[in-house]
């Protein structure tokens, strides 16, 4: 009935998962643009509502771009478990035999290549727009490539708690934005050192530390909030 | 067989108390004797930490009668941070044990706990008119109690959005569980973004306290020990009456006191 659990190891199930999950992704390919064009709505809304003012727009604009970020990754989250727990593909993984923990994170990880990714690649065209200062540019991408995936670690937590809800979606931001508090706090606050040409490898450093922790817990936790809204 | 497994070494005090505690039905009744008392002890200190607070304890050299409300706001921020630890902890032994109990004592911990936090914040932006000159800064406390406030309205949230109440409390349990990892790494963050964008704002007031001050903080600080207490005992016998409506122990838990009413209630 389901090869999973006769054949596979656990980095075969993994990987089986991850592709999966992608090649879902890509045959809806329209889909996949949703959040990129809501980055991109969002952002452009800034000028517009505060003034094309050159130097402001490049004051704002490390936080204007992590904010839009952030809703954009709060919005494609929605959809992280939302289709595998309504067909009961779900329940499938739990009695897979395969740990629901690594489950969880290549289904984290297929999210962040389809959603978090594609953000961080069309960041330098944004900052553009914010008139963001060239040199710090590089420091942006570098806290987008790092602190995306905390989000998407994070947020699973979140969908994982919400998913049997019928519209989770909206307390899921409640329940996931006072946690990216630091994430934006530390990445913005990188950005701006950059800007002004103050030392910024620090706020790198913590962001990446911020990675290496949420990767390692934030999976288990995602795993305990599945559980329990499949009981 | 079973006979010989009856006969246990007997059991710590501690321990046993513990294990009845987890039984819905004893715990309502022992909380239903504690409750009166806490109240009273809360009533007495509380008078008395605010008479000693409001009337008797001088006036601030520097902020004149503002600093008072200092016995209002500063054990509620403490409390609203001591109550989100407990909830947290209560909410690691109900995932990890199942017991019950501890998910209603967890659940009922949150409405307090939000409570003192929006009673620090809106006591905080009053004291900080006559003081800063403004209701509001984005002050490295008031900011990370206001995110404090957040994750408790997400607690609160995600309980009251599921249907089924152990669902609803587990769930809940764990978002304060990841919560409380997060909650430092919120605080220091927060204390740090605000010595990086601004200069150092004003702080809280002088570093050193007199005695005739520090007394009526300390009784105030007590009392809402005894507040948190009793609100959320009373808030956990109303939670499990409400979730055992049906079932027989309640019956008979409330027969026993039957002028309260309830009974007719449940009857029908």
């Amino acid at each position: 009935m389901n090869e999973l659990t006769h054949t596979a190891s656990i980095p075969r199930a993994f990987f089986a998962l991850l592709r999966r999950d992608l090649l879902l992704a890509f045959r809806r390919r329209t889909e996949l643009l949703y959040p990129l064009m809501f980055l991109l709505v969002v952002v452009s809304l800034f000028p517009l509502g505060i003034g094309p003012g050159p130097a402001l727009l490049a004051r704002i604009a490390p936080g204007v771009l992590w904010i839009a970020a952030l809703l954009a990754t709060v919005i494609s989250l929605d959809s992280l478990f939302r289709s595998d727990f309504e067909d009961g593909t779900l329940e499938q993984y739990l009695i897979s035999g395969h740990p629901l923990t690594l489950i969880a994170l290549a289904k984290t990880l297929a999210h962040w290549l389809v959603a978090g990714l594609p953000l961080v690649l069309l960041s330098p065209l944004l900052a553009i727009w914010m008139n963001l200062p060239t040199r710090a540019m590089g420091v942006m991408v570098a806290t987008l490539a790092l602190a995306t995936p905390i989000l998407s670690l994070i947020g699973a937590i979140g969908v994982g708690l919400t998913v049997s809800l019928r519209r989770g979606g909206q307390l899921l931001s409640l329940l996931v934005f006072p946690l990216y508090v630091p994430v934006l706090i530390i990445a913005t606050g990188g950005i701006m050192a950059a800007v002004d040409d103050l030392p910024y490898q620090a706020f790198l450093g913590l962001l990446l530390a911020g990675l290496i922790t949420s990767l390692t817990l934030a999976p288990f936790a995602t795993a305990a909030a599945l559980k329990i809204s499949l009981s | 067989m079973s006979s010989k497994q009856n006969i246990k070494p007997r059991k710590n005090a501690l321990v046993l108390f513990f294990h009845k505690m987890g039984s819905p039905p004893w715990f309502f009744a022992f909380a239903g004797k504690l409750i009166p008392w806490l109240w009273a002890v809360f009533a007495g200190l509380a008078a008395w930490g605010l008479y000693l607070g409001l009337f008797r304890a001088p006036p601030d050299y520097l902020q004149g009668e503002s600093f008072r409300i200092m016995y209002i706001h500063v054990p509620a921020a403490w409390m609203s941070m001591l109550i989100y630890g407990l909830m947290a902890v209560m909410g690691f032994i109900a995932l990890v044990w199942r017991v019950r109990v501890m998910e209603i004592l967890a659940m009922s911990s949150a409405p307090v706990g939000a409570a003192f936090t929006l009673a620090a914040l809106i006591t905080g932006s009053l004291w900080g008119r006559p003081t800063w000159g403004t209701y509001w800064v984005w002050d490295a406390r008031l900011t990370s109690e206001l995110v404090l406030l957040f994750l408790y309205l997400g607690v609160m949230g995600l309980y009251s959005a599921h249907d089924e109440p152990r669902k609803a409390a587990r769930a809940a349990c764990l978002l304060a569980l990841v919560g409380l990892v997060n909650l430092p790494i919120i605080h220091f963050s927060v204390k740090w973004w605000n010595t990086l964008h601004q200069d150092s704002s004003i702080g809280i007031t002088g570093s050193h306290i007199h005695i005739s001050m520090l007394w009526p903080l300390l009784i105030m600080t007590v009392a809402t020990k005894f507040y948190y207490a009793a609100n959320l005992l009373t808030r956990a016998r109303v939670m499990l009456l409400q979730q055992d409506l049906r079932k027989g122990w309640i019956r008979d838990a409330v027969k026993l006191n039957d002028d309260s009413g309830l009974n007719q209630g449940i009857t029908q």
